[in-house]
């Protein structure tokens, strides 16, 4: 039997186990539309392209599988980009396919020509330009089998027309592919010396990022704390991985880390990094970044090691391995001796008391921390967190209290603003049974407001809570931090009416101004069927803190309040953070 | 840390935008490429590539894990410092005149390089070797009608079979 291009492709999707694709048509795609139209294969129609990629990427996010999205070539292609990009940076498997002109006129600036492949390549993981329809079904199989393996990433496939249009004998098709050199396993004796060194620690703390996620190992990590005994922070990509209501747990470190998660770090003697790659907003000051500590850094991918900081013991594997090996050395040397950190121990809980993470509470103005705080309550902790990237991002990072992987889902290394909307949407469609939240800011949701339509067209039930302070906040504060209060284009007083826009596109909109009123507005948007936009009037110049100040180092934070004497407790490397408040 | 130059051989998929990828890689690492040739090994899937590149030991460390990181790359080797043939190839073609004939001549015998081709008022020298002994032949040259050239790049390949 004789089958198309366009039908190539649908079996091939079909045999990577893909349910859902998120797309939009256009020229060049329509043989491949036609196709999903006669076979009613699971897909749905974005409103913009940007929209399409970061819902494949929220939607790979949520459940651990390849994020798949299908547009057009030209415009529909390009649109795409910053979603690839976003995708790269945070390592999330998504396959991308592009439509393409035919291949007779690649080259000729046809109609809605554009050399995406070229375009893409310093932000994919991989791309293929697929010429014969021989070299389909195979350079497809390989794409999925990149995006997911070793480090994740966007894979992106370019299609021209008369690829997907031309027609090859169904025996003929090849589905094999050269595979690729598998990772090594992580050396016996590195792992020995790694036991050695926690056994050795007196000042350990662990810090664990989003490898951690991405290869499955939340569980490895949880006992690798047991065993240890070991504090442990996260980096925003690595929430939920572990139980952020453990005692053990430091919140996340950087630069709008906890006070003690950053003085732990800066005065540990062992650091264990887990699927992190010392991203800068982690960092800040490289030379001040974990001073005096011997640092054991996992990874699975090697230009990560040494890159930004020099570890004394490096270990390249996915965190799953590399974790289950030291549980496995460390069970059977018996357990970690406790006496040994227990003073490190006290020194943090001292940190902890001395500045937890607080905010002012207020009567007649919400405090966008409060919402959060709320919206956890409400939620209990059970919701699925997508955020939006500025200041709703951090709050909903320091606030909601993640106690499960694969549950908070934010645009770390790009910081793409009308990310978490489109990515909830994703999510949702990952985890129907799931209430999944968009936090965002009233700037970040204008980014991608119109897939309200993709949301309420097939009944995707997110609930979007904007922290609306009428401000473009974090750059404001920055602003008020480092321009003299100087507020130039960040005020977005002028904004539309977010409960009428819900309602044009027929979702609820609801709003609450006044603190009285936050409760009852957050329980009946979660409440309330499908979806759901929360237009919460929040404290107009609340910052975030604590605050690193860029090329500071981590323990030199501003923490907006006065910080109490402690003349008790001993002072672990770097000064006495800033005290200033700028409220 | 002093830059030196490295000379790095990789064996590639011989795909369509493999060098472009390459490139990229040196690009968007800040790494300049000083000379690059290209050409497919015994089996015609594979391509072999030489660089060659300026940096230092940490920076060339980074940026052959980079190239490693490539779908496409099979190996990176890093000849710097090993036992390796180094050659450049390099055509030049010379003005004749009466004046510069003679020790035109008499270096092409002396260092063994070959005329390529001639007519009355051009030749053209084939001269292969180190890139040091390529620069002194410029050097020599220039003054006795040197009118263009055109340089490979090195090609290096390592003297033992690596264990």
């Amino acid at each position: 039997m004789k089958l198309t291009g366009s039908q190539v492709l649908l079996r091939t999707l079909r045999r990577e186990n893909v349910d859902v694709i998120f797309g939009y048509p256009g020229g060049v795609v329509l043989p491949i539309y036609d196709e999903l139209y006669k076979e009613e294969f699971r897909h749905l129609l974005v409103r913009h392209e940007q929209g399409a990629i970061h819902a494949a990427d929220g939607y790979a996010r949520a459940s651990g599988k390849v994020g798949v999205c299908l547009v057009t070539s030209g415009p529909g292609a390009t649109n795409t980009v910053t979603g690839i990009a976003n995708a790269y940076m945070d390592s999330i498997p998504v396959v991308i396919f592009t439509g393409q002109v035919p291949t007779g006129l690649i080259g000729s600036d046809a109609f809605q020509e554009v050399d995406i492949t070229g375009i893409t390549r310093p932000c994919t993981k991989h791309n293929f330009l697929v010429r014969r329809i021989e070299d389909l079904a195979s350079t497809i199989h390989e794409a999925f089998h990149i995006a997911r393996s070793g480090r994740p990433g966007p894979v992106l496939v370019d299609l021209p027309r008369d690829v997907s249009q031309a027609t090859i004998e169904e025996e003929d098709i090849r589905d094999d592919f050269n595979t690729l050199n598998g990772l090594e396993k992580p050396q016996q004796e590195d792992i020995a010396k790694a036991v050695e060194m926690i056994r050795a620690a007196r000042k350990p703390v662990i810090v664990s990022g989003g490898g951690v996620l991405l290869g499955k190992a939340s569980e490895e990590l949880r006992e690798f704390v047991r065993r240890t005994g070991f504090p442990i922070t996260s980096t925003l990509m690595g929430l939920g991985a572990y139980p952020g209501s453990d005692p053990l747990w430091l919140g996340m470190p950087g630069m709008h880390g906890t006070y003690y998660a950053n003085m732990a770090i800066t005065g540990c003697d062992l650091l264990v990094a887990v699927g992190m790659r010392f991203d800068d907003r982690v960092t800040s000051k490289v030379d001040a970044f974990a001073p005096d500590a011997q640092i054991i850094h996992i990874d699975i991918d090697p230009v990560s090691i040494d890159r930004i900081v020099r570890s004394h013991l490096s270990i390249v594997s996915d965190a799953k391995t590399a974790l289950g090996l030291l549980n496995a050395a460390l069970a059977a040397g018996g357990p970690v001796p406790v006496e040994r950190t227990r003073e490190w121990m006290e020194q943090i809980d001292a940190w902890k008391k001395r500045v937890p993470l607080r905010f002012s509470e207020e009567t007649d103005r919400i405090k966008p921390q409060q919402v959060i705080r709320k919206l956890y309550e409400l939620t209990k902790g059970e919701a699925l967190i997508a955020t939006e990237v500025g200041q709703n991002q951090m709050w909903a990072a320091q606030y909601y209290t993640y106690d499960h992987p694969h549950t908070f889902i934010s645009s770390g290394g790009l910081g793409t603003m009308g990310f978490g909307f489109p990515a909830a949407v994703g999510a949702q469609v990952a985890c129907p049974d799931k209430t999944v939240v968009d936090i965002a800011g009233d700037g970040s949701i204008q980014m991608n407001i119109q897939e309200l339509a993709t949301a309420v067209q097939y009944n995707i039930p997110v609930k979007i809570v904007i922290l609306n302070n009428q401000y473009l906040g974090m750059v404001r504060q920055w602003q008020q931090m480092f321009y003299g209060r100087r507020y130039s284009h960040t005020d977005m007083s002028y904004a539309p009416d977010f409960v009428k826009i819900a309602e044009a596109y027929g979702a609820t909109g609801l709003r609450a101004s006044r603190p009285e009123e936050l409760e009852a507005v957050l329980k009946k948007g979660l409440e309330t069927p499908g979806v759901v936009v929360m237009d919460i009037r929040v404290e107009k110049e609340e910052c975030v803190y604590p605050m690193v100040r860029p090329g500071a180092s981590i323990a030199d934070m501003e923490l907006g309040v006065e910080l109490p004497a402690d003349k008790a407790a001993p002072t672990n490397g770097g000064e006495d953070p800033q005290t200033r408040s700028f409220n | 840390m002093k830059a030196k130059e490295n000379t790095i051989a990789l064996l590639v998929r011989n795909r369509p935008d493999v060098l472009a990828r390459i490139a990229g890689t040196f690009s968007g690492g800040g790494f300049n490429i000083e000379s690059i040739t290209a050409n497919i090994t015994k089996t015609p899937e594979t391509t072999k590539i030489i660089i060659t590149t300026k940096g230092s030991a940490s920076t060339m460390e980074k940026l052959k894990k980079q190239l490693n990181r490539l779908v496409d790359v099979l190996s990176v080797d890093d000849l710097t410092g090993r036992m390796a043939s180094r050659r450049e190839l390099v055509l030049f073609r010379m003005k004749w005149s009466d004046e510069t004939r003679p020790a035109v001549m008499a270096a092409v015998d002396l260092y063994n390089w070959k005329v390529v081709c001639m007519d009355d008022r051009y030749c053209v020298i084939e001269v292969s070797g180190r890139k040091d002994s390529i620069d002194r032949a410029i050097q020599l040259l220039d003054p006795l009608g040197l009118e263009d050239f055109s340089r490979s790049g090195m090609v290096a390949l390592e003297k033992f079979k690596p264990e």
